[in-house]
C-alpha cells in the first residue's frame, strides 16, 4: 500500500490531472456562484478556462491524442485573454455608470 | 498536403470575404468621414459577394482543411439565411435613432457586426470542436461588445456586463465538456469521434457529462430554457439591432452548429434513424432531456411573455418559446424533422426581424418601448401597424401566413415521430402565446389616438425594407413549395 501510493507520488497518471482539473473547475464554479464582484467572478471564469487546459494538456500527454490537445490549450489562453479584455473594458463602462460592481446593485432590468 | 491546403482556401471564400471587409472597415473607418454611413454600405457589398460566394457552393458537398470544415449543403442553406439576417441588421442599423448619438464610432459598430458575422458563419461550417469553439466565442465576444454599444445608456451598460458573465460562464462549462470529450474519445474532429463512439466508450459515465456539459453552452446561445436567463434583460437593453440580430442570426447559427454536433457526432453506425442516433451512448435519454427542454421552453417562454410591457422583453420571451418550438425538431432528428426546422429557420428570420424592426420605428418616431403606450398607434401609422400585425400573427402562427407553415411542418413531424405528448404543450402554449400577441394589436387599434397627437410618417427606405419583410412573410404562407423543395435539399450533412 505505502508502495503504491509512494509510486503513485513519484509518477503522477493521468488521474492525477483530471482530479486537480475537477477540483479546479469546482472552485471556478463556486467562486462564480458565491461571488457578488464582478471581478472575482470573471476570476472564476478564468479558472474554468484554464482546468479545460490541464485537461486538454494531460490527454494529449497520456492518450493517443497527441499535439492537438497542446494546440487547443493555445488557442484557449488566446480566448480568454480577449474575453477577459473585453470582460475589464465592460466592467469599467459599467463602474462609470452605477458606481458600483458589485452584481446584486446593478439590477435595474427585471420582470 | 500544399495542394489541399491550396483547393480548401477557394473552398472558404465566403469567410475570407467577410475577414476582409472587417479589415477593410476598420481602415476605411480612420479615412472618411465620421457621419456618413460609408461603413455600413462597404459592409452591405462585403455580404453580398459573400452571399454570392456562398451560392456557387450550392450542391457541393465536401470536407476542406483536413476534415476542419464542411462545404455542404446544410452549411450552405445557414450562410446563406445568416447573410441574407445580417444584410436586413445592417439595414435597421442605418436608420436606428439610437445608433445617432454614436455616429462617431460607427465604424466600430459595422466592423463588429462583421466580426459577428464571420463566427457565426464558421460555426455553421466547422466539424472540428476545437474551430466550432473558437467560431461560437468570435460570435460571443463581438456580441458582447456590441450589446454594450450604446455605453451612454444605463440599461445597455447593465445588459452588456449580464450578458459577458452568463456567456463566459457557460462557454467554459462548454469547453470543460470539450475537453472530456475529446479526452475520452482522443479525437478532436466529429467523424472521428463518431467513430471512437460507435467503436465503443469504456467511461460511458464521462461521455454523458461532457455531452451534457456541451448541451450547457449550446443551451445557452438559443436561449431555451433552464439556460435562457439572460436573454430578456439582454434584449431589453441591448439597442434594437442588436437585439434582433442575437434574437435571429445568433440563433440560427447556434441551431445549424447543434444540428450538425448531434446528428453527425451520435450517428449510430446502423444508419439514419431516429432510434439510432439517441441510443449512440447509453445512459441519459438524450432526446427526452432534450424534449423536456424544449416543453419547459415553450411553458415559461409563453406563460412569462404574458406579463411584460417592454416590446423587447416580451419578443425576448417569445424568442425563447420560439427555441423551443424549433427544439423539437431537433428532439425528433429524422430528415422530416431537421426539414422542419430549416423551414422554421427561414420563417422566423422574417417574421421575428420584421416585429423587432416596427419596434424600432415606433422607437424612433413614438419614442416608447412600452405596450401600454403604444395605444391609438394604429391611427397614427396604419402602414407600421398593419404590418407588426401581421408579423404578430406569424409569430403566433396563424394562416395565412408564413407562421402557420412553419408550425404545421415542426408539429407534423413530431406527430410522425410519435412524440404526442410534446406536440400537446406546443399546441397548448401556442394558443396562450396569443393572448399577449393580441394584446399589442388591441392597444394600438382599439384605442383612438389623443387629440392633437401628429402622424408618424417614416421616409422611403424604412417602407422599402417593412415591405421586404412584409412580402416574404404573407407569400411564404401561400406559396411555400420553393422553401420546402430548398430545405428537403439542404439536410444533406457530411457524415450524417
Amino acid at each position: 500500500m505505502e508502495l503504491l501510493l509512494a509510486q503513485s507520488v513519484i509518477e503522477p497518471g493521468l488521474t492525477h490531472f483530471l482530479v486537480v482539473s475537477a477540483i479546479l473547475f469546482s472552485l471556478g464554479v463556486m467562486a462564480v456562484l458565491s461571488r457578488r464582484n464582478t471581478i472575482m467572478v470573471l476570476m472564476g471564469v478564468e479558472l474554468i478556462l484554464n482546468s479545460a487546459n490541464i485537461n486538454f494538456i494531460a490527454f494529449s500527454r497520456f492518450t493517443e491524442l497527441s499535439l492537438d490537445g497542446q494546440m487547443i490549450a493555445l488557442f484557449v489562453i488566446i480566448i480568454a485573454a480577449a474575453e477577459a479584455a473585453v470582460a475589464l473594458a465592460i466592467v469599467l463602462n459599467v463602474y462609470n455608470r452605477f458606481k458600483t460592481i458589485n452584481l446584486d446593485d446593478i439590477s435595474l432590468l427585471k420582470g | 498536403m500544399v495542394e489541399h491546403t491550396l483547393y480548401s482556401i477557394g473552398q472558404y471564400l465566403p469567410e475570407i470575404v467577410i475577414t476582409a471587409t472587417l479589415c477593410i472597415i476598420i481602415v476605411a473607418d480612420l479615412f472618411i468621414k465620421k457621419e456618413s454611413n460609408t461603413t455600413g454600405w462597404i459592409l452591405i457589398a462585403g455580404m453580398l459577394i459573400a452571399g454570392y460566394f456562398t451560392i456557387l457552393q450550392s450542391g457541393r458537398a465536401e470536407s476542406v482543411f483536413y476534415d476542419m470544415v464542411a462545404v455542404d449543403p446544410f452549411a450552405v442553406f445557414f450562410k446563406s439565411v445568416l447573410v441574407l439576417a445580417g444584410l436586413f441588421i445592417v439595414l435597421f442599423s442605418m436608420n436606428s435613432l439610437e445608433l445617432e448619438s454614436y455616429k462617431s464610432r460607427i465604424g466600430e459598430y459595422y466592423m463588429l457586426i462583421a466580426g459577428m458575422m464571420l463566427g457565426m458563419m464558421m460555426m455553421v461550417g466547422s466539424t472540428n470542436l476545437l474551430l466550432m469553439f473558437l467560431a461560437l466565442e468570435v460570435t460571443s465576444i463581438c456580441s458582447y461588445v456590441l450589446v454594450g454599444f450604446t455605453k451612454r445608456s444605463i440599461r445597455s451598460s447593465e445588459s452588456s456586463i449580464k450578458y459577458i458573465i452568463y456567456g463566459a460562464v457557460s462557454s467554459g462549462v462548454m469547453l470543460y465538456g470539450i475537453s472530456l470529450l475529446i479526452g475520452v474519445t482522443a479525437a478532436t474532429d466529429i467523424y472521428a469521434i463518431n467513430e471512437a463512439i460507435n467503436a465503443g466508450i469504456d467511461q460511458t459515465l464521462i461521455l454523458n457529462l461532457a455531452v451534457l456539459m456541451i448541451i450547457v453552452g449550446f443551451g445557452f446561445k438559443i436561449a431555451v430554457v433552464p439556460f435562457h436567463f439572460w436573454a430578456p434583460d439582454v434584449y431589453e437593453g441591448a439597442p434594437v439591432t442588436i437585439a434582433a440580430l442575437l434574437a435571429v442570426a445568433s440563433k440560427i447559427a447556434a441551431f445549424g452548429m447543434m444540428v450538425r454536433f448531434f446528428s453527425v457526432t451520435f450517428i449510430d453506425s446502423a444508419g439514419f434513424t431516429s432510434a439510432g442516433v439517441w441510443s449512440a451512448i447509453d445512459g441519459i435519454h438524450w432526446d427526452v432531456l432534450l424534449g423536456g427542454m424544449a416543453a419547459l421552453a415553450m411553458i415559461v417562454g409563453n406563460l412569462t411573455a404574458l406579463m411584460q410591457d417592454n416590446i423587447k422583453r416580451m419578443l425576448a420571451y417569445s424568442s425563447i418559446a420560439h427555441a423551443g418550438y424549433i427544439l423539437m425538431g431537433l428532439v425528433i432528428l429524422t430528415s422530416e424533422g431537421l426539414t422542419a426546422i430549416l423551414i422554421y429557420l427561414f420563417i422566423y428570420l422574417f417574421m421575428n426581424l420584421g416585429a423587432f424592426y416596427v419596434a424600432m420605428l415606433f422607437m424612433n418616431k413614438a419614442g416608447t418601448e412600452s405596450i401600454e403606450e403604444y395605444k391609438g398607434l394604429g391611427f397614427r401609422a396604419p402602414l407600421a401597424a398593419i404590418a407588426l400585425t401581421i408579423f404578430l400573427v406569424s409569430l403566433t402562427g396563424i394562416p395565412p401566413t408564413g407562421g402557420l407553415i412553419a408550425k404545421l411542418y415542426i408539429f407534423g413531424a413530431a406527430v410522425s415521430a410519435g412524440w404526442i405528448w410534446l406536440v400537446v404543450i406546443a399546441g397548448i402554449t401556442t394558443v396562450i402565446s396569443l393572448f399577449y400577441y393580441i394584446r399589442v394589436v388591441r392597444n394600438m387599434f382599439f384605442y383612438k389616438p389623443e387629440d392633437n397627437t401628429p402622424q408618424l410618417t417614416f421616409d422611403l427606405m424604412s417602407k422599402v425594407i417593412l415591405i421586404a419583410l412584409l412580402v416574404p412573410t404573407l407569400l411564404l404562407g401561400i406559396y411555400f413549395a420553393p422553401l420546402l423543395e430548398f430545405a428537403r435539399n439542404s439536410i444533406s450533412m457530411i457524415g450524417f
